[in-house]
């Protein structure tokens, strides 16, 4: 391929946002349901964190719309969802760079938790809110997840020199 | 900086980039929520991303066909075996239920009654299920060149399965009684007592609530659909009560039941047109804005 560096950054980006849309609607059994990682969420955590400039709060409300056709959602509830985790990364994402590792997944599973609250406010809104705990548990899957994760995107980075 | 049309403006910061998706947003789920505004939007977006739709299930596909291709010869001898001696047990039963129905519809004429026994139905293949956490729906290859149309009943061997909430052109979504937006108007089969049922989110409970403590109802009571509501026919099965706690802190009975339907393990499902006469099967006559008023909206 002869795509200039740019391009084979932004490509390098949007390959991972593709897999991670992949990764979250794939299907799975049941019980391996609730312990599914919000992939999107994390992704999008990664790259507004690494690449500010190149990833931001557009970035995340056009794959929050995904998701909600993908989803079956109503239309503009993950995408808000996405926007408010891209816009508090893009604010932290100098402090969550010097975080040691662990640290971090703390803040990425804080920020995945705020994204899930909103998520459930709008529905508890139009009445289809959730009743049980495992609800949560995606947001600390990710977390769990997200040292992992982290490794990988990073050689990404430095692979296609995403800035 | 960014460059637009040769003018050099200053890029939009982060926070007035939120304000802006945050404004979007709220308006298209306003307009979501509140009536069909935003279905063209939705259905074109739905067709765009069908590749990806696709792709995502590749892997299961893939997983199905290894295990059929290890399925031995035995085992398919032996459920083949087993399929026989069912269907045999089906016939028999089939016959009574022949009778019985003829039975049925002489007394119901006997009596002036209007309802309906026969009903037209169509097979519908299940394309895929929802992964969203928590909502319980499923994609169904029968749309509206099918006749398809929102808040009709689909069911399974066994029971209700739910209704459809969205169709496309050649593809429905259903939305299962499990799901926590989705209400069923019933009746316990043994004494006739009314209930709803709504669903939890749950996969394989569904709750009823509002029952008083001195209710008569047992677990082990089927629930029945009981035609109110006018989006379910009414007399199929919808759930068993498996669970009854009588908490006396609490108002309600807090009733849990199993819906009778497979919800999780069938492929095959069947809309029904309830009314529609099995023996002139033409176009539905239910189609149409004259059930707008009777339908039991689940978003």
């Amino acid at each position: 391929m002869n795509l200039s560096s740019d391009g084979r950054a932004r490509v390098s980006v949007y390959v991972s946002f593709l897999i991670a849309l992949l990764l979250a609607v794939m299907p799975v059994p049941l019980w391996a349901e609730d312990f599914r990682p919000d992939w999107v969420g994390m992704v999008l955590i990664y790259w507004c964190m690494a690449a500010p400039e190149r990833v931001n709060v557009g970035s995340g409300w056009v794959l929050g719309l995904i998701l909600d056709v993908l989803y079956g959602s109503i239309l503009g509830l993950h995408a808000l969802g996405k926007s408010l985790v891209a816009f508090l990364t893009i604010k932290l994402h100098l402090k969550l760079r010097m975080f040691p590792r662990w640290q971090q997944a703390v803040a990425v599973c804080v920020l995945l938790l705020l994204n899930q609250l909103l998520v459930l406010w709008i529905r508890g809104m139009i009445g289809k809110a959730p009743g049980s705990f495992s609800y949560w548990t995606p947001s600390v899957v990710g977390m769990v997840v997200w040292p992992w994760l982290f490794v990988i995107l990073r050689d990404v980075r430095r692979r296609f020199n995403v800035a | 900086m960014i460059n637009v049309l040769g003018w050099t403006i200053r890029a939009p910061s982060a926070l007035s980039r939120l304000i802006l998706t945050l404004g979007i947003s709220t308006a298209l789920m306003v307009a979501d929520h509140k009536g069909n505004h935003v279905e063209r939007v939705r259905s074109t977006l739905t067709i765009a991303l069908y590749p990806l739709q696709a792709l995502a299930s590749v892997p299961a596909a893939l997983g199905i066909g290894v295990m059929e291709f290890f399925t031995g010869k035995r085992e398919l001898r032996e459920d083949n075996a087993r399929l026989r001696t069912e269907e045999g047990l089906m016939l028999a039963r089939l016959q009574q239920f022949e009778t019985l129905e003829e039975e049925n519809r002489r007394l119901r004429q006997m009596l002036g009654s209007a309802t309906r026994v026969a009903e037209r139905a169509l097979a519908a293949e299940l394309i895929e299920v929802s992964t969203e956490p928590y909502s319980r729906r499923i994609l169904i290859a029968k749309g509206e060149r099918d006749g398809a149309y929102i808040t009709q009943p689909v069911i399974d061997a066994h029971g209700i399965m739910g209704q459809v909430t969205q169709t496309f052109d050649t593809q429905s979504r259903v939305t299962l009684i499990t799901d926590p937006g989705h209400a069923v108007p019933v009746l316990v089969n043994r004494n006739g007592l009314r209930a709803l049922v709504f669903g939890t989110g749950s996969p394989d409970t569904v709750k009823v609530p509002y029952l008083t403590a001195t209710a008569d109802i047992k677990e082990g009571d089927l629930l029945v659909s009981s035609g109110m509501g006018g989006t379910f026919p009414a007399g199929y099965p919808v759930a068993s009560v498996i669970r009854i706690s009588n908490d006396p802190n609490e108002a309600f009975l807090e009733i849990t039941a199993r819906p009778v339907a497979q919800l999780n393990h069938s492929k095959q499902v069947l809309l029904i047109w309830p009314g529609a006469k099995s023996v002139e099967p033409k176009a539905p006559e239910s189609k149409g804005p004259e059930r707008k008023g009777a339908e039991r909206k689940t978003k």
